[in-house]
């Protein structure tokens, strides 16, 4: 009993004491976070992670530092890949590709690690969601309910699809000829991420792209780089052979200017600003051609009709806009309520939104927690600045806090007009536009007048006016009588400048994938020349 | 005014008179262009001038996406159901039926493609295409998800809007339809390009879509330069779309120019450098018939062209031996003559680079084994040419010509020749000999490309997706696929009781 004790004891030790010596020489610093409000701590690899191992950087000593945005505290720093990382981690991916996953695993084994990985990832939640917190600032209990279940939710929704990749059989003579297609993975794909829903869009962007075999290159965004380090780790436990899904924090003019424009990167995707998705875009043009998938920025219209359920519309509404601290692509950012209704709808949203409150991440009460960084802060007080000096009314917030941290009110701007800055960018703030209109020709007028075609939503209890509204408005999704809500099993992209391509449902498996037609003679005689 | 091009065909393979407006095609009104340019049409037969028709610049562009958004807005676009837009396409296809031989006589005289290719394959094929499509019209279905019973969301496919599409000038009615097809069917309005070395069926082409019914605007037809014309819809602010067939060169810009401007959705067909690939257990005659099928078909002016070919070492000098004899046995001559199976080259350009890649590969020291010169004294025309003794790094090998020039190549074993074959930038097709089921599925997969042909080699069918792998392009062709290309899914979510 004793040995049986001292032997497990000793074989722990030297476990440990391997993996400590694995970690000096490949750095690899770990980083302790203090858990707020409890005892517990979250350790973070801060390597690179390439081929299911923590690493430093080949050539750089460059670090990112993650910051708690509620406190403005550093919490740890990590390694910032260089453009020698990022050949690195493809080699890997490429390698994994031809020999452990793409078409050398069946669609049925990538489902069961998909569905571990998923598995894993619920155990953790309450982790995952104390880290995604401290480093991006929304609150626990959104980033563990929503972010998070909807992330595990998305990858058993993609674990589903992995052995469900399907081809046509296309007659074409049934005497002599068939035809049929192959939708083969497309090879390495780089991915890069935004921070406003580090592991959400992690989910997304993984799921597709694992289910059809492809392998990965994980670029996080540089602000909120620990999540997807965290995850990573849930990779390899999850069984992922090496390589499948490689995790490079870098900054965007670095490791994703190198992703972009790598020759060996079959596929990009990208979810972040409509300017960096140009950038995407030419790299890939300027480089091997590779497939581009953008999810770009959004100025979406929120209808309000005067038949609408004024109560409901005016909470939906403010979900639109203060979910996430208005960081969200699809934010209901211009609001337009008919006239007849307007005094009525907007007492009603004005003390709804009072009634929202903004605070650190930890506090229970929370239901939005501080924008994201300094820039990001600078950015949004930028804009509104710019409202009030446009001329809008500012009939809630507009005031900054005495405090540190990167806060920023429910703010709401009336009296506008369609040229303001307000009206026409993209703040990516807690920052509502409001308008009125007469007619639905009006409504439908103002909320197409955007380069962007994100997302929209409309409030009516007229049920034809829903369907002809729904199909007017220029968007890729379209709420009735809701908004923000989204769903694994249904697309998501954008219209006009807000993207290309579609993630979610099934749609956004044609994203992973490279059609390959087989033309089958078997009994075609050809006379030749003829 | 824009002039009137009439010309009467006395020729063996065809007798009968064609005649049609040269000018730009908006808004259901040929004009002259804001510039007034014209551009020579030449025949590729003499290198003399057919006719002037009139070019487009960028003002033209801009008139062609006004006329071409309004038609959206008002009468096409989710205006017109299905049923409507494939009554219209069948009808259009009817039409062209109608008047095939008198098209395919224009696509030869314009191209220099023989009058029997034209009038089997291309005007045919084009034909099939726009009734393939005309089908799909009412067919272009959403999704209904499953997600509570306090909500519904479904998917629309909603037609794009303007399109901008960018043809080439190798199959030139062939390429029109394949882009008209879809985008009509799908819904959207259209401002072609056709390439400026054939502009003239796609000019024949507008008398019958006028006579069909579509409104105007619908299909807008504005000849042009591609640095001028095809850089200004490439770059328009209106357009939301663009779809290109033609080199991996002019692809890049005008992904860039996308890019740059308003994000417009790409389609490329670029080039292809297609691995044609025999084991030494194929049916050794349909090998070689399909393999000269494979290079020479269309003069090799086919992106899909087979123009490696890989033989393995045992059956490699008897291969090499009937491929040549038959390929001694192709007549070059007059498009129009009955019995030619080759035509001239294109153009001048094309002639030039063609031949300076014959100079390359003689210079590079691979041997030429047949042909290597020009045809004749007058035209475009250039010998059926094989090259052997290659090695992986010459341009012969690696770049795409263009022309009837085919290079063979001897494999060991299957291994070697899927790395062999895939050992280039471009990915478009490839195909693959055997009698053995096992190995000739194997390698079919293995193979880099959009299109893998089994004991066959360049035949397309429009119900089969056709597009490219690696560098060759982005997107699919024909079939279901290409609805994709045209439509925006829009995803709707109803709530039907879930309260905030």
């Amino acid at each position: 009993m004793n040995d049986q004790m001292l032997l497990s004891k000793s074989r722990a030790f030297g476990s440990l004491s391997s993996s400590i010596s694995t970690a000096r020489r490949n750095t690899m610093a770990q980083a302790i976070l203090s858990v707020p409000r409890s005892d517990r701590k979250i350790v973070v690899n801060t390597g690179l992670f390439i081929n299911n191992e923590f690493v430093k950087s080949v050539d750089s000593q460059d670090l990112i530092q993650a910051i708690n945005p509620a406190t403005e505290d550093v919490l740890c720093s990590v390694s910032a890949a260089s453009a020698k990382d990022i050949d690195v981690a493809v080699s890997a991916a490429r390698k994994a590709f031809q020999t452990t996953w793409g078409k050398n695993v069946t669609g049925f084994e990538r489902s069961k690690l998909i569905n571990r990985l998923a598995d894993l990832i619920e155990r953790d939640q309450q982790e995952l969601a104390e880290l995604e917190s401290l480093n991006n600032g929304k609150p626990v209990r959104i980033a563990r309910d929503y972010d998070i279940g909807d992330t595990i939710q998305c990858l058993r929704y993609y674990a589903g699809w992995a052995d469900k990749i399907v081809g046509q059989l296309i007659e074409v003579d049934n005497k002599t000829k068939v035809a049929f297609t192959r939708h083969d993975p497309i090879g390495v794909c780089g991915q890069i991420i935004p921070w406003n829903y580090p592991i959400g869009m992690w989910g997304w962007k993984v799921g597709p792209a694992l289910a059809t075999g492809c392998t990965i290159v994980m670029k996080p965004s540089e602000i909120t780089p620990l999540t997807a380090l965290k995850l990573s780790e849930l990779v390899k436990e999850a069984g992922f052979p090496p390589g499948v899904v490689n995790t490079v924090p870098s900054l965007g003019h670095i490791g994703g200017a190198a992703l972009a424009v790598h020759s060996d990167v079959d596929k990009v995707a990208f979810t972040g600003s409509t300017v960096t998705g140009r950038k995407i875009m030419e790299s890939a043009a300027k480089s091997n051609l590779k497939k581009v998938s953008l999810e770009l920025g959004g100025k979406s219209p929120h209808l309000i009709f005067e038949s609408a359920d004024l109560e409901q519309a005016a909470n939906w509404a403010a979900l639109g806009i203060f979910y996430n601290t208005g960081q969200d692509c699809t934010a209901g950012s211009r609001l337009y309520v008919q006239e007849s209704i307007y005094d009525k709808f907007m007492t009603i949203l004005m003390q709804k939104a009072k009634e929202l409150v903004i605070a650190d991440g930890f506090d229970e009460n929370a239901a939005g927690g501080p924008v994201v960084s300094k820039t990001q802060f600078d950015r949004v007080w930028g804009y509104i600045s710019s409202g009030i000096s446009d001329g809008a009314k500012v009939v809630l917030g507009g005031e900054k806090r005495p405090a540190k941290g990167y806060w920023v009110d429910a703010t709401i701007f009336t009296d506008i007009k369609p040229d303001m800055k307000i009206v026409r960018e993209e703040i990516f703030g807690p920052v509502l536009a409001v308008g009125t209109f007469k007619t639905e020709q009006d409504a439908v007028n103002l909320a197409n007048d955007t380069t962007y075609g994100l997302g929209a939503g409309l409030h009516s209890n007229d049920a034809n006016q829903c369907m002809r509204v729904s199909s007017a408005l220029e968007a890729g999704t379209v709420w009735i009588n809701q908004y923000n809500l989204l769903n694994n099993n249904v697309p998501f992209g954008g219209k006009k400048q807000s993207g290309i391509g579609r993630e979610l449902g099934s749609y956004a498996l044609e994203e992973y994938t490279s059609v390959k037609a087989v033309h089958w003679n078997f009994g075609e005689k050809l006379d030749w020349p003829f | 005014m824009s002039q009137i091009f009439s010309y009467e065909f006395d020729t063996p393979s065809f007798k009968g008179k064609t005649s049609f407006n040269t000018g730009l095609y908006i808004d259901g009104q040929f004009v002259e262009g804001a510039e007034k340019q014209t551009h020579d049409v030449i025949n590729p037969t003499n290198g003399k001038v057919t006719t002037k028709i009139c070019v487009g610049t960028g003002k033209d562009i801009d008139l062609a996406v006004k006329a071409a958004q309004k038609a959206f807005d008002t009468k096409w676009g989710l205006n017109t159901p299905g049923s409507v837009r494939g009554k219209l396409l069948n009808k259009l296809a009817d039409l062209m039926e109608r008047d095939a031989k008198e098209l395919a006589a224009i696509e030869s005289l314009d191209n220099g493609k023989t009058f029997s290719w034209s009038s089997s394959i291309d005007i045919p094929g084009a034909i099939a295409t726009i009734r393939y499509y005309a089908g799909w019209a009412d067919k272009n279905h959403g999704q209904t998800l499953e997600t509570d019973e306090n909500k519904l969301a479904y998917t629309r496919h909603e037609p794009i809007g303007v399109v901008g599409q960018i043809i080439p000038w190798n199959f030139p009615l062939l390429m029109m339809s394949w882009k008209i097809g879809p985008a009509l069917a799908t819904g959207n309005t259209i401002v072609l390009k056709p390439s400026e070395f054939t502009p003239l069926t796609a000019l024949r082409m507008i008398p019958l879509i006028s006579e069909a019914g579509f409104p105007p605007g619908v299909v807008n037809i504005v000849n042009g330069y591609g640095h001028i014309a095809g850089q200004a819809i490439s770059e328009h602010m209106g357009i939301e779309k663009v779809a290109f067939t033609g080199s991996t060169v002019v692809g890049r810009k005008i992904m860039e120019a996308a890019a740059k401007s308003n994000l417009k959705k790409v389609t490329l067909e670029l080039g292809g450098k297609s691995p044609n690939v025999i084991f030494d257990d194929a049916d050794l005659e349909q090998a070689v018939n399909w393999s000269s099928h494979g290079i020479f078909w269309n003069h090799g002016q086919a992106c899909c062209a087979g123009s490696r070919i890989f033989v393995q070492s045992k059956i490699y000098d008897q291969f090499l031996e009937k491929f040549t004899a038959k390929a001694k046995s192709l007549k070059v001559g007059d498009p129009f003559a009955t019995d030619s199976y080759q035509g001239p080259q294109v153009s001048e350009i094309q002639f030039n680079r063609i031949m300076s890649y014959i100079d390359s590969g003689k210079k590079d020291g691979a041997t030429v084994h047949l042909g290597g010169e020009q045809h004749g004294t007058e035209g475009y025309f250039i010998q059926p040419t094989i090259f052997t003794n290659v090695k992986p790094e010459m341009k012969i090998v690696k770049e795409e010509i263009f022309g009837p020039v085919g290079v063979v190549i001897k494999f060991e074993d299957e291994d070697d020749v899927v790395r062999q074959a895939n050992d280039t930038t471009y990915g478009l097709a490839a195909a693959v000999f055997s009698q053995d089921i096992n190995k000739a599925l194997r390698v079919a997969h293995k193979l880099k490309a959009g299109t893998a042909w089994v004991n066959c080699a360049n035949t397309l069918n429009p119900q089969v997706p056709f597009g490219g792998y690696k560098q060759s392009g982005i997107g699919r062709e024909l079939g279901e696929y290409a609805l994709a290309n045209y439509t925006n899914v829009k995803a709707v979510h109803v709530n039907i009781g879930q309260k905030m």
